[in-house]
């Protein structure tokens, strides 16, 4: 099954959502949890997900539409 | 030869074989070359080091590569002290590192100098990056020597233009369409799909350490000391901490004193998620949608952004940004009183080095470095109104009458 390494930035209304939980039972999703950091007012997590390409799309499209940024572990890759 | 070990996780210790991989698959952070730095110490030297060619390879010792290198003629740029703007900053000893005068007119051809020397060494015959612009030329540039294919994915939106530069040299140039953020997530996706040597993502590890040489050439050019200070830009991050890691492997391996050089840090206000993070004081850098005409830093997500701000901190340095106004202006005060035209990273640099004298940051008698990345013909347009030519008659007379400022021909003799 086709992984992706990605992070999610959460502002402070998102903080309590039980998001990730819920993009693994939505999208039949694996989420896979390996940094993170979360605080009363931000929040971000470095996780793993792993599912076919369709739901990981579908799955990131339904938490960047929360207004969570979802950008790839490695940081972006279109340099100067 | 190299006297690299392995790849090891920044964050959590774990050891990796020297592979095109760059990020450690049981914490996601960054991998390094480890090296053996006591074997390395036995075999280099001052002497031996000033006597290789002009050029980054006389410190291939201190890179992660075998012979026979990519070699286009990068590096050993000019370190030129600049009395003209020192003055005009206050500042006593003040040195621009000209990085413009690489083959391909940036700093980038140091990093892929080495990411393209490994590919071939690794055994890839297609490499891949995704640009604005630097990166694109100097992976097609490289690419070229080495006899390796060349992939390069640029946005859409990009002036056709602007990618002149890259195409000449005959790589496969493909325009995405969507934003930076598709962009970026599709190349992520490619770079795992396809057995390519990705520049800048699965060959990270190796592209690092050529930046490392900028660090190297800065002390061996001050005749082996670190300086004051130095003044960078920043966009993923990555240039800032090698800069710093040069001078301090320079140190470790006794060829120069204990550094103790302060790293300042700058970046445009409309992409500057570095020094927002630095200022908040936290070292958790989050990400930003990029607005400035800094195109070539223009980093939304830097992923050496944490590690930039620790090389900020531990050197007792800063971090601050400058408008897209103040740019301008830093590229035409470097180009009038030093001849040096820079691109709009150049012009971050000398806005935010004029903004650390003036508040006392940088004090005047510091001995201070200024890295010019990249080359001012790349970034032409924000700087079009200095063309206003005074035209004349093709006569003496006028030109007497509408350049009266020229004074008599006894005068200019």
């Amino acid at each position: 099954m086709p992984k992706r390494r990605v992070m999610f930035t959460f502002p402070p209304e998102r903080i309590e959502e039980p998001v990730i939980y819920l993009l693994g039972r939505q999208f039949g999703v694996v989420t896979n949890i390996r940094r993170a950091d979360v605080t009363e007012n931000r929040g971000w997590v470095v996780l793993e997900l792993e599912g076919a390409d369709e739901d990981i799309d579908r799955g990131i499209a339904w938490v960047a539409a929360k207004g969570i940024r979802v950008d790839s572990a490695s940081g972006d890759v279109v340099e100067g | 030869m190299s006297y690299a070990t392995s790849l090891r996780c920044r964050k959590c210790g774990g050891e990796y074989p020297l592979k095109a991989v760059n990020l450690c698959d049981f914490c996601f952070s960054p991998l390094d070359v480890a090296y053996d730095y006591k074997a390395m110490s036995r075999r280099v030297s001052r002497q031996a080091l000033s006597s290789g060619p002009p050029s980054m390879w006389r410190y291939r010792d201190l890179l992660p590569v075998e012979d026979p290198v990519v070699d286009i003629g990068t590096g050993f740029t000019p370190l030129t002290r600049c009395d003209n703007l020192g003055r005009e900053l206050g500042l006593e000893q003040l040195y621009i590192k000209n990085d413009c005068l690489n083959p391909t007119y940036s700093f980038k051809d140091r990093a892929v100098a080495v990411a393209i020397t490994k590919a071939r060494e690794l055994g890839f015959r297609t490499v891949a990056c995704a640009s604005t612009g630097n990166l694109a030329a100097s992976v097609a540039a490289h690419a070229a020597r080495a006899g390796l294919r060349a992939y390069v994915f640029i946005p859409a939106d990009i002036e056709a233009g602007k990618v002149v530069g890259t195409a000449v040299y005959g790589p496969t140039v493909v325009a995405v369409e969507g934003s930076y953020d598709r962009v970026n997530a599709l190349c992520n996706r490619l770079a795992e799909a396809y057995g390519w040597g990705f520049i800048n993502i699965s060959l990270r590890p190796y592209y690092a350490e050529g930046s490392k040489t900028l660090g190297y050439e800065i002390a061996e050019q001050l005749d082996w000391r670190s300086p004051d200070c130095v003044v960078a830009p920043s966009a993923s991050g990555l240039l800032f901490t090698r800069i710093w890691k040069g001078l301090n492997e320079l140190s470790m391996l006794g060829l120069i004193e204990p550094v103790n050089t302060h790293m300042h840090l700058v970046q445009a206000a409309g992409s500057s998620p570095i020094v927002n993070a630095y200022r908040a004081g936290t070292l958790h850098v989050h990400p930003v949608e990029p607005h400035t005409i800094a195109k070539s830093i223009a980093v939304g997500n830097p992923a050496d952004g944490h590690y930039a701000l620790k090389v900020v901190r531990e050197s007792g340095g800063s971090a601050s940004a400058v408008s897209d106004d103040e740019v301008i202006a830093g590229m035409k005060l470097l180009a009038r009183t030093e001849g040096i035209f820079t691109e709009t990273a150049g012009g971050v640099v000398i806005a935010g080095l004029q903004n650390m004298v003036r508040s006392g940051v940088i004090r005047r008698d510091e001995l201070t470095v200024a890295c010019i990345t990249a080359a001012g013909l790349k970034t032409q347009e924000v700087v079009w109104d200095v063309v206003q030519p005074i035209v004349i008659q093709p006569t003496l007379e006028s030109f007497k009458e509408r350049v009266p400022a020229a004074g008599t021909a006894a005068e200019v003799r």
